[in-house]
């Protein structure tokens, strides 16, 4: 592979997007879903997507994913297009359901990446995953034996299988209840200190955003947009009751008015 | 008693027994005026009314054969009569069902085959389903004997005539079934592929096909009972090769009406037996499967 030698600041943007914009074209008109969307995510990361439902956080995340074409503006994932990076199997993707295929075991739904991708040492990958997201001793169950919350987990544990360094993650944990939720929370954020990946992580709860990011990223709607991009000051050592010290507390207080200030609950 | 009526067995038993009771009622109804004439015939002129039921439930050539006259002939031509004979009714069967299960798989793998094609290319999809759709609109009455004669004509004769005829008939509801099938994963397990940069071959082996599998078994169960009825009518166009099909045909050539209806009732237990088989394959591979039970 030639790749033209980056600066020192590309080398840490792991995706760059500059002036972004996709219109999907429908047949009662065009729907702009994002529109000058300028964000570079940089290596080792926990960016945060937040805003109302139907501004853009599933497309964009899709468009990192090449699951999706701009149609206008440049995008690059590791320095390269959308599906190089894909090509390169540079990142893992959770869907906001656990898209498992059900006539496949636990491990053997985390085994699917590995027999697309050729990966070897298979079984050894499998029992490090699973025992990231504690399901160890799930592995011979099928995905209707297990609840919402471990099926979820899962599929991150499927994403994490083939260990990417990008993890692209939609609204993980949305269908869960908020105990499991917090669980799951401290859960990701042990896991991203240890393996030090970069992830972004689309969500609707600002006690979420706060706690998990070291970046958030607030959005508004007509059209997708970015409004505000808050950089967290948060200790990398977060236990939940950081959610009741003022830091944590002013933080989602600005997310808040970022949120209101894309005027994107009024009528 | 309750507990009787509670399960499966007692209500189809008391069906079955209105059945038997309606058939017997109706043999003597439909046997009477033969009988009558039978008696005159005779010079019989007072016959009771127990004597006259009797005789109308064993007549050489009833109308309607009685339940136990079907039931004997069964068992006479099945227990009763050497396998390799002519007059065997398993050897019949044996036939038909060698047919029934070679035109079964040719058409089960050609409609997989043609939802494989019409599931990855749109075009092939408006190019072909209209033929598909209208070649089941042909009587199968018409096509069987152009099929036997004609393969006949250049020498190909036997099993596989029938076994295409079977193959014509079974391959419409697979196509069906596997098209819908194959098209079941949502959008979301298909882009998960995509993120793995999937080829369209994996996406077929670990995706499309493992979720089809429920919609194969339906179209099979259906598929086999007509490749039945495909093997039957293809020996209605050839009584040299033997077969259930030839038995009813000359059954209804010589009035043997007892024979035409032990014979039916072959191929409709032999119908049920292959659609159970189907269905308990299907259970075997859902578990494999991992499917809820
Ligand atoms: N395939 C598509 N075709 C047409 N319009 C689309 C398509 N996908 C998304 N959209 C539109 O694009 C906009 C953004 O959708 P998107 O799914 O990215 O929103 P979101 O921020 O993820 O919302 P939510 O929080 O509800 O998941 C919406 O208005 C949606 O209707
Ligand atoms: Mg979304």
């Amino acid at each position: 592979m030639t790749e033209l030698a980056p600066s020192s600041q590309d080398a840490m943007a792991v995706v760059r997007a500059q002036n972004l914009g996709l219109t999907f074209p429908t047949n009662d008109g065009d729907v702009i879903a994002l529109s000058d969307v300028n964000l570079t995510i940089n290596k080792g990361e926990f960016v945060s997507f937040i805003g109302p439902s139907g501004c853009g956080k599933t497309t964009f995340l899709r468009t990192i994913a090449d699951l999706e074409q701009p149609t206008s503006g440049t995008l690059t994932v590791n320095g390269t297009t959308p599906s190089d990076a894909r090509l390169n199997r540079a990142y893992g993707y959770v869907f906001q359901a656990p898209a498992l295929y059900p006539w496949r075991t636990i491990a053997q739904n985390v085994a699917l990446p590995l027999e697309i991708m050729g990966l070897s040492d298979k079984a050894e990958r499998i029992a490090r995953t699973l025992e990231l997201v504690n399901l160890t001793g799930f592995e011979n169950k099928y995905p209707w034996q297990l609840s919402g919350g471990m099926q979820q987990r899962a599929s991150i544990a499927r994403a994490l299988s083939f260990d990417a360094d990008l993890l692209l993650m939609d609204e993980p944990f949305g269908a869960l209840d908020e105990i499991v939720r917090d669980h799951l929370n401290s859960e990701l954020l042990k896991l991203w200190a240890r393996t030090r990946k970069t992830i972004a992580f689309v969500t609707h709860s600002i006690p979420e955003a706060v706690y998990l990011s070291t970046k958030i990223v607030v959005m508004s709607p007509r059209p997708g947009r970015v409004t505000d991009i808050i950089e967290s000051d948060l200790p990398a050592e977060r236990p939940l009751d950081i959610r009741e010290t003022p830091e944590f507390l002013r933080l989602a207080a600005r997310v808040r008015d970022g949120l209101r200030a894309g005027h994107s609950y009024e009528e | 008693m309750r507990q009787l009526l509670a399960g499966k067995t007692a209500p189809i038993l008391i069906v079955l027994l209105a059945i038997g009771l309606f058939w017997y009622a109706a043999a003597i109804w439909m046997n009477a005026p033969w009988q009558t004439t039978l008696n005159q015939r005779a010079g019989l002129d007072s016959v009771g009314a127990t004597e006259f039921i009797g005789q109308t439930w064993s007549q050489d050539k009833p109308v309607l054969p009685a339940p136990h006259q079907v039931a004997g002939e069964i068992w006479n031509a099945t227990v009763g009569t050497d396998i390799a004979s002519k007059r065997s009714l398993a050897y019949h069967a044996s036939i038909t069902l060698s047919a029934t299960l070679l035109g079964f798989a040719l058409g089960t793998l050609l409609g997989i085959g043609l939802a494989v094609v019409i599931v990855h290319n749109d075009a092939s999809e408006r190019s072909l389903m209209p033929w598909i759709i209208a070649s089941q609109t042909i009587p199968i009455l018409a096509i069987a004997p152009m099929v036997v004669v004609g393969l006949g004509a250049v020498g190909v004769t036997g099993l596989l005539p029938k076994a295409l005829i079977s193959m014509y008939l079974s391959f419409f509801p697979v196509v069906v079934g596997m098209v819908k099938g194959l098209r079941t994963p949502e959008a979301i397990q298909l882009d998960l592929m995509h993120t793995y940069s999937a080829t369209p071959w994996q996406v077929f082996s670990k995706l499309r096909w493992p979720a089809a599998i429920p919609f194969l078994f339906a179209s099979m169960k259906v598929g086999i009972a007509i490749s039945l009825i495909g093997a039957v009518v293809g020996e209605l166009s050839n009584n040299a090769g033997g077969g259930l099909g030839v038995r009813l045909l000359t059954g209804s050539y010589n009035g043997q009406t007892i024979q035409i209806w032990a014979a039916l009732f072959i191929a409709a237990g032999l119908a049920a037996v292959l659609v159970i088989a189907v269905g308990a394959a299907e259970r075997l591979v859902n578990r494999a499967m991992g499917a809820r039970p």
